[in-house]
């Protein structure tokens, strides 16, 4: 069977995907990216291909998003490289056609897009602070020693929300310090964060945007119910969340490549094959271009012994040293 | 007297042919780099905007390299600019180094009174020297923005971007070393027959307009190259400014060249009808000039913090919902690493092309 494969990682998370012709998903995986890019590519797409070779599919071509979107082309070889917010688009307006607002919430990002008959018109990311991202959840589950798959769960219990002031998160928590310690029920308090984390997300990120129904709601932080039912009360308006709403942007990634390569007049993939991730050893390492005086810090990425790309610098005088091949764009 | 100046994009080239041309000694700062940020960062007061820091590390570094006057623009309006020569001759004395200051206001009355402040500058001149001198620098300048005007239409266009970069980095590097006006033209030429002989690609490139706050377009350490990243991407910009207009508009009260500026004033209308400081008003108006030249998509760059720029921003969603292009604003500040800036360029170059495609005029090879 052929299939694609989209790959997102993200700061947090790092996610696969195998969808089919008709872009029915085959398989997911979700890990923690853990600092180590390299290392989670490996093992996602080890996890990934225990499968192909049981039901003998054949990858017809690899998208990849996310901040490592370089990365993982280089590793995997890519067809097509995209940013995540054309990511997330298009694989929510793929399950919901008529969608106009798009809410994304990932670890250490958020971004809203408004789209217009299918296509992005407008979009905005958070710009210098992760309050309401799920690395600050992260952290407030792990203070409160609440495990953060039960955050969710907790918050719906509550029936009186406590008001807690969504600015900075800074200030958050220490209004959440603040109303614990006056005795308030944890689970209020917790919705109270939702909250105050919608409406921190719409003033920051939504910040002059009109929302209008359908509203759908992806991303990591989707998982949580919690937020959920704070979006769906702020907002006044019902919020779809898709079945896999934590690999949207993996599914978005692999849609495109689909798209590309149904386009193209040769069928090559770029993907350069199990073997070449599976059994080669990754190496990267980094050094200062002493050639100029903005002394950028090139990256370079092996593969054993041959060089696969570099990056970092301004001039491009090292990402160009190697032969264009190695980038899909 | 040892003469230096701020940076500003490619302006030092032209400024140092006009100063050399009056017999000074010319100690240009050394190129913007990340010392020069973190020395303008730790001597400026926090809440300053860019230009200040940048124009402040230039100074240290060029008086370092044994500099002993400054050339600095100065102005008057709201934008804060007007003040900044005043404010760096003081954090600079402060720092103990020992200087003179030449504050260049933009003359009130006659372009007598401009040549007449030049050649003040320089060291037993002749007024026809004066002269003279300012026409070699603007012959200069002329080439290096004919020569960026060929570099925003080749680049998005040719297979090999390398070499139309390599290209554009030696001839300005020879314009900045040539001697003589002939040669100079010589220079621009010649690069621009050679980088017309590059293998280009079918499709026709989108085209995105950017409009905002003056140094931050001009200056690519400030901007992170804007222009090539975006001509990386396979899209033309149409830049709203060049430096020779804002000279002209500034501080040579459009002598040299009929001034663009009452037209772009008069896009602004009905949106904005008065002066906000800084370029505001300016920005607001080639957004809709842009629009008018049916451009893709427009987007806005300014220093974090620029009030004129946040006033211009609050206005652009009106002017694209009525007429109907993609904008998008982007701040630019001293910790801002390129890959968000690289994703929200990709991501918008991505939404104006999708957006073109759908509306069918418009074939790319996927």
């Amino acid at each position: 069977m052929n299939c694609y494969l989209g790959v997102d990682i993200g700061s947090v998370s790092s996610n696969f995907v195998l969808i089919d012709n008709e872009h029915h998903l085959i398989k997911k995986v979700y890990i923690r990216t853990q600092g180590n890019p390299v290392k989670a590519i490996k093992e996602g797409f080890s996890e990934l291909t225990d499968e192909i070779t049981q039901q003998g599919i054949t990858i017809n071509g690899v998208g990849t998003t996310g901040s490592g979107r370089y990365l993982s082309a280089v590793l995997l070889g890519a067809d097509v490289i995209k940013n995540e917010i054309t990511a997330h688009a298009v694989a929510a307006a793929h399950l919901y056609p008529d969608v106009k607002t798009i809410i994304e919430i990932g670890g250490q990002d958020s971004k809203i897009i408004i789209l217009k008959n299918g296509i992005v018109n407008d979009f905005a990311m958070n710009t210098v602070c992760a309050a309401g991202t799920g690395s600050f959840l992260d952290q407030q589950a792990s203070r409160l020693n609440i495990d953060i798959s039960d955050f969710g769960r907790r918050a719906v219990l509550s029936r009186q929300a406590v008001r807690i002031a969504g600015r900075c998160g800074v200030f958050a928590e220490s209004d959440m310090i603040h109303k614990q310690q006056m005795g308030y029920p944890m689970d209020d308090i917790i919705m109270g964060l939702c909250e105050a984390l919608v409406r921190n997300y719409l003033n920051n990120v939504g910040k002059g945007k009109k929302i209008e129904s359908p509203v759908v709601f992806q991303g990591g932080v989707a998982a949580n119910a919690g937020l959920r039912k704070a979006f769906a009360k702020i907002l006044g308006m019902p919020v779809n969340i898709p079945e896999h709403y934590d690999v949207m942007g993996a599914i978005g990634a692999a849609m495109l490549a689909m798209e590309k390569m149904q386009c193209s007049r040769d069928n090559n993939t770029q993907f350069r094959g199990d073997e070449f991730i599976l059994q080669g050893s990754f190496k990267t390492s980094s050094h200062e271009c002493q050639g100029c005086p903005n002394i950028c810090e090139v990256v370079c990425i092996k593969r054993d012994r041959e060089i696969l790309a570099y990056w970092g610098d301004r001039c491009k005088k090292w990402e160009n040293s190697l032969n264009e091949k190695n980038h899909a764009v | 007297m040892k003469i230096t100046f701020p940076h500003m994009g490619n302006m030092h080239i032209a400024v140092k042919a006009l100063l050399e041309r009056l017999r000074l000694e010319v100690v240009p700062p050394p190129p913007i780099s990340k010392r020069t940020f973190e020395i303008g960062i730790r001597h400026s007061p926090e809440f300053a905007c860019m230009p200040l820091k940048i124009n402040l590390g230039n100074f240290i570094e060029a008086l370092e390299n044994g500099a002993d006057t400054i050339v600095m623009a100065g102005g008057w309006g709201p934008c804060r600019f007007g003040y900044y020569a005043q404010v760096e001759r003081d954090i600079l004395e402060s720092l103990g180094y020992q200087f003179k200051m030449i504050i260049l206001e933009a003359p009130d009355s006659r372009a007598y009174d401009l040549v007449k402040q030049i050649k003040s500058l320089g060291e037993n001149v002749s007024f026809w020297e004066a002269l003279k001198a300012i026409n070699y620098g603007w012959s200069k300048l002329g080439a290096l923005e004919a020569l960026e005007k060929q570099l925003d239409y080749y680049l998005p266009r040719a297979r090999d971007k390398a070499r139309i970069e390599k290209i554009y980095n030696i001839a300005v590097e020879n314009i900045d070393r040539a001697v003589s006006k002939a040669e100079v033209y010589e220079i621009e030429e010649q690069s621009v027959k050679e980088m017309s002989k590059a293998e280009m690609k079918i499709d026709l490139p989108l085209k995105i307009g950017i409009v905002g706050e003056i140094y931050t377009m001009f200056e690519p350490a400030v901007n992170y190259d804007i222009y090539r990243l975006l001509g990386r991407m396979d899209v033309e910009v149409i830049r709203s400014a060049y430096l020779s207009d804002w000279l002209n508009d500034h501080i040579l009260k459009g002598y040299i060249k009929k001034s663009i500026r009452p037209d772009i004033i008069a896009c602004a209308r009905p949106y904005l009808n008065y002066e906000v400081g800084g370029h505001g008003l300016e920005t607001v108006g080639n957004t809709v000039r842009f629009a008018h030249m049916h451009l893709d998509g427009i987007v806005q760059i300014g220093p974090l913090t620029c009030m004129p720029e946040i006033v211009a921003q609050s206005i652009i969603p009106q002017i694209s919902a009525q007429e109907g292009v993609p904008c998008m604003t982007l701040w630019l500040d001293e910790l801002a690493g390129t890959a968000g800036l690289i994703t929200r360029l990709e991501a918008f170059v991505d939404m104006v092309h999708r957006q073109k495609l759908k509306a069918g005029n418009y074939q790319k090879e996927a």
